[in-house]
């Protein structure tokens, strides 16, 4: 039964930061098509700027994650600038490729910086456990779902009230009307990216803060976030917040009833299992727009 | 000399090549690359036969994602299938590659059907994910199976054998390569030319329309995934053949995105251009380490990122070619050739 509780604490915690990731990649994929393959990239990049600012340049912590913030504001902004502003019209294919290649030019960025070597992440959560009920909880599990939970509560409401995501979500609407109604979509579409690449940031502190430890391969979380957003459907932001908790649960579930019986890895590949299951039953996922197009 | 490309039938318009020059030029070509062995070194031979196996495997995703517009992430897994087949069938039950190729491309062909069957409900992006999902648990498959695929730590496969042949070096395994490389571009280009080529661009244009226009989407698209993934089984079965030792760590899903930037990077839809694509990217690591050999003396730290420069370098030339060439090398290709087709007097 402990067992069974831990096992879905872990779940609950690491599904809040596929949350957290996948809101970004919802806020790409809604205002401008893109499904975002770097997004496991953008997450270790801001990890690893705040290490380096916190551990070679003795930043306090507070301050570095707020650089760290900024520097992926700025980084998002550019990316959308530079690479996706000249893509937009083209086919899906060339949409998703530019992605991938942005994916590698990032992923030879961090490793020819930083290394492929596992580093040590400061402690930024008190090491004590706090006890619930029976369980000993880790502060930093509770910390990190705590500011999952504001941040996903700051971000509904943004959408829902500010001048600017009401704007975002009349560009995800119709970017022709959008623009009609004195909207710029140009500015909407960097402001996507802008926050996907900060969520991301947030999400790659945490969790680099919850494992201790960073290296090159927690970018494969990036992609362990597709199966997540396609769970809750693509273009709904409620979808990636419940989706997220979802997924974490059943891959913690199976890494830890599943993984005995085959010998480890279970929890890699059950998201995948359960996102071919989804596609042939309800590709458009759990809130996601049906867009009725049979072939 | 020519002053102009007059076609005045059907046939005219579908033939392969437009005139008697590029036939002859073809024909050298071919018969230049087979007595090649003879004076290449050992190092350029296994380049040329990594190459020809990229040009299968590419040639093989360019129908499914360059002419029938089914974008596929699957092609390392469908690599990893056609290879461990291979060693299941040469190694345990030691039969000859005359059976061992074609039965690695065919059960390659019925796992593609099974991944491909999402496509006939999903398009574009969700395609691209279902076959990312089909890369992970092929993954895991081969990598848990053990008494089958070796798992983590490899499994070796004995030299191609075949009536007593047996093709031990990489000279012996190019004659086996090359010629399989030829007749499946060959069959690959004249597949296009066909009823059935013809209904996988038709797809790609416009699936609805062509729909409507009488062809059973369903059937072609699987269809076209099954001649995808029988390519790439056939090129993972050569693979198997020349690595002579696999384990799933040769089967990454970089290598499924190497792949799909040898089709951008060479021109969708165009067999010329997978054929630049898997030159070049093949080329890429082997290019950069010569140049990190002979650069190594003044700064030995570069050595060290040899790893991270091809990665960067894959990535920048992907998104350039994307921004500005969005047709890849075959377009510049198809350039060059009209230039110099009526070259005194091009008006």
């Amino acid at each position: 039964m402990e067992f069974f509780l831990q096992l879905l604490l872990n779940g609950i915690v690491v599904g809040s930061i596929y949350s957290l990731v996948g809101l970004g990649f919802v806020v790409i994929y809604k205002s401008t098509s893109v499904l975002n393959f770097a997004q496991g990239e953008f997450l270790v990049l801001g990890a690893y700027i705040c290490l380096t600012l916190t551990v070679q340049y003795h930043v306090p912590f507070f301050w570095s994650f707020l650089l760290t913030l900024a520097f992926s504001a700025l980084m998002g902004i550019l990316t959308e600038r530079i690479i996706l502003r000249p893509m937009i019209g083209e086919p899906v294919i060339s949409l998703i490729m530019v992605t991938l290649g942005l994916s590698s030019l990032l992923k030879a960025i961090i490793q020819g910086v930083w290394g492929t070597e596992l580093r040590p992440f400061p402690d930024i959560f008190p090491a004590e456990p706090v006890k619930i009920g029976p369980l000993p909880v880790s502060q930093g599990y509770l910390i990190s779902l705590a500011s999952v939970a504001v941040l996903l509560v700051i971000f509904t409401l943004f959408f829902k009230f500010t001048r600017a995501g009401v704007a975002m979500r009349a560009t995800a609407f119709s970017q022709q009307v959008s623009l009609s109604m004195g909207i710029s979509v140009k500015r909407i579409f960097a402001l996507a990216w802008s926050i996907a690449a900060v969520v991301s940031a947030i999400g790659g502190v945490l969790l680099a803060g919850i494992r201790g430890g960073l290296d090159g391969a927690m970018a494969f979380f990036g992609l362990k976030v597709i199966p997540v957003v396609i769970l809750g459907g693509l273009d709904s932001i409620a979808g990636a917040i419940v989706g997220g908790p979802i997924m974490g649960i059943l891959e913690n579930l199976a890494g830890g009833y599943l993984d005995p019986l085959v010998g480890g890895g279970a929890k890699e590949v059950a998201p995948f299992v359960i996102l071919v299951l989804i596609l042939g039953f309800k590709p458009y996922g759990l809130f996601g727009k049906i867009k009725i197009e049979r072939v | 000399m020519r002053c102009g490309d007059f076609r005045q039938s059907y046939a005219e318009d579908m033939s392969l090549f437009d005139s008697p020059l590029p036939r002859v030029l073809l024909a050298g070509l071919l018969a230049f690359l087979l007595v090649l062995p003879q004076f290449s070194t050992t190092y350029w031979l296994d380049v040329l036969n990594r190459i020809f196996i990229a040009i299968i495997a590419a040639a093989g995703l360019n129908v499914v994602t360059g002419y029938t517009g089914l974008i596929s992430l699957g092609t390392a897994a469908f690599l990893a299938v056609g290879a461990f087949t291979t060693a299941a069938l040469a190694g345990k039950a030691g039969l000859p590659f005359v059976v061992v190729i074609p039965l690695s491309g065919l059960l390659t062909a019925m796992i593609g059907l099974v991944f491909g069957i999402p496509s006939l409900r999903l398009k574009g992006l969700y395609l691209a994910v279902a076959t990312l999902a089909a890369h992970y648990i092929v993954e895991f498959t081969v990598s848990h199976w053990d008494h089958m695929t070796g798992g983590v730590n490899g499994i070796s496969i004995p030299a191609a054998q075949f009536a007593g042949i047996v093709l031990k070096d990489d000279r012996g395994i190019y004659y086996l390569i090359y010629p399989i490389m030829v007749g499946l571009l060959f069959f690959t280009k004249n597949l296009f030319r066909t009823k059935t080529g013809k209904a996988f661009v038709a797809i790609r244009d416009q699936d609805i329309s062509a729909e409507v226009m009488g062809v059973d989407v369903f059937r072609y698209k699987l269809l076209s995934f099954a001649i995808s993934s029988f390519l790439i089984g056939v090129a993972g079965s050569l693979l198997a053949y020349q690595a002579r030792i696999i384990s799933p760590e040769n089967f990454p899903i970089t290598l499924a995105i190497d792949y799909l930037g040898m089709v951008i990077i060479g021109g969708l839809g165009s067999i010329v251009g997978s054929i630049f694509g898997a030159i070049f990217i093949t080329l890429l690591p082997e290019m950069l380490r010569l140049a990190t050999d002979a650069l190594g003396n003044q700064w030995p730290g570069l050595m060290v990122i040899v790893a991270p420069i091809k990665t960067g370098v894959f990535g920048l030339v992907v998104i350039l070619f994307l921004i500005f060439e969005p047709d890849g090398m075959a377009a510049r290709w198809n350039h060059i050739k009209a230039y110099w087709k009526l070259y005194p007097f091009s008006y």
